[in-house]
């Protein structure tokens, strides 16, 4: 049986990690406020770049052929995926969710046609045991991310594109739905998909003036929105990431709470019992000191 | 025809500015350009330079990065890759970024791509300090 002791220790070491998990889902829970306030002011300008990219591919693509290197569609097999992961852990099922989605997609395509591009310390660990073509990998920026960061990404996969390295450009990434709530989704990114790039929905383009050239235009135009979109997943994952760890931390901290009641149930009981042990002792000793008295 | 303008700037970071104006001058690539009430319908990128929008008689600055505008039915969209007030200016900093860049000029051909790219940030520091002093 456990000694009085043992319970006690045990208790102690649970109430401190209490402690810990309980700091990690306040620190998680003030930083998600901030990563969720910046998705929100974020959106006009994402919002407003793709309202502009519809009208200007609308207005370009009367022509025959691509507009644009980035707008050429290749059939082809070889697919480039931007997996997003954390860096840390304690987040509950948030980096292997993604993972597991990454792998899926890898196996469906034969291993020489898929290259990665890899985010955050947990995903490129896991792909890289496992022998998987890693072309780039960003790490260790989450607590400064800035736009930067969205920019060097997307500059490395259009530079594969528009070399002719790859044929398509996938993003995988939580999704951020709600605090408790996040799903991992795939997007493609290139080619620009048709109902992006204009398709229907567009108003009639307005007859603008371009300075430069609409082609040129279109040029600055989509490394920008591709960035944009970058950005915008990784701001997403990063409040994913805070909302996982939060509920993780939160069930971890509910849990210590369970153990710490059941093992001060244990201890009470093995106190009292050892008390009563002590008592029966005494009576007994007594009873035995009387009965030699009276004989 | 409305009277007015509505300018909205934005970046990836937030929107800077939305408003009614009255005038708004800003750095497109081939010059600076400017739009009143009733421009037809525009679309232009930026450049590196300094957008200036008035309020009836003031005058308000930015410092602007890049980015593109765009002007239908009175409205001026402008999306920048950097939009900054001269208060939120650090002196210092465009201080310092144009030493560097001035440093990594002198001794380098023109050709270089490093070049092109200390020019660029010399340009970024310059137009930040200039938009800087306009607070004083």
């Amino acid at each position: 049986m456990a000694t009085l002791r043992d319970i006690r220790r045990r208790i102690r070491s649970v109430e401190s990690t209490q402690k810990i998990t309980r700091a990690m889902k306040l620190v998680a829970a003030a930083k998600l406020r901030r990563a969720q306030e910046r998705i929100v002011a974020a959106r006009p300008y994402a919002g407003k770049m793709a309202e502009l990219l519809g009208n200007l591919v609308a207005g370009t693509e009367t022509g025959d052929g691509a507009a644009h290197p980035l707008l050429e569609r290749r059939e082809g097999p070889r697919r480039q995926i931007v997996v997003v992961t954390a860096d840390r852990g304690l987040a509950g099922a948030f980096n292997s969710n993604v993972i597991r989605r990454a792998v899926e997609l890898i196996r469906r395509s034969s291993a020489p046609d898929v290259t990665l591009i890899v985010v955050g310390r947990k995903g490129r660990d896991f792909l890289r045991r496992r022998g998987h073509t890693i072309a780039h990998e960003m790490i260790g920026f989450w607590d400064r991310l800035a736009y930067g960061h969205a920019s060097e990404l997307a500059d490395r996969f259009m530079q594969h594109y528009v070399a002719g390295e790859v044929d398509e450009v996938h993003l995988l990434y939580n999704e951020f739905r709600s605090v408790a709530v996040q799903r991992p989704v795939c997007e493609q990114l290139l080619p620009i998909p048709r109902s992006e790039a204009g398709g229907e929905g567009t108003a009639a383009p307005a007859d603008y003036l371009y300075e430069p050239g609409p082609a040129a235009i279109l040029g600055d135009l989509l490394p920008r929105h591709l960035r944009t979109q970058v950005f915008r997943a990784l701001m997403e994952s990063l409040a994913g990431e805070y909302g996982a760890r939060m509920t993780a931390m939160e069930a971890a901290t509910k849990n210590a709470k369970e153990m710490i009641g059941v093992l001060s149930i244990q201890y009470n009981k093995a106190r009292q019992e050892k008390i009563t042990k002590e008592l029966l002792d005494i009576v007994g000793g007594a009873e035995a000191l009387k009965q030699g008295a009276e004989a | 025809m409305a009277d007015r303008l509505t300018l909205e700037v934005a970046t990836p970071m937030r929107l800077a500015v939305s408003a009614p104006v009255d005038e708004v001058v800003a750095p497109g690539v081939e010059g600076y350009f400017g739009v009143l009430p009733g421009h037809a319908p525009f679309l232009t990128t930026l450049g590196i330079g300094e957008l200036t929008y008035r309020v009836g008689r003031e005058e308000h600055h930015l410092a602007l990065v890049g980015g593109f505008a765009e002007v239908r039915n009175d409205k001026v969209i402008v999306l920048a890759d950097a939009a900054e007030r001269p208060e939120e200016i650090d002196r210092a900093r465009a201080e310092r970024a144009r030493e560097r860049a001035e440093r990594r000029l002198s001794g380098r051909a023109a050709d270089d791509v490093d070049f092109a790219r200390a020019q660029a940030a010399l340009m970024r520091a310059l137009m930040r300090l200039h938009v800087a002093a306009r607070v004083l």
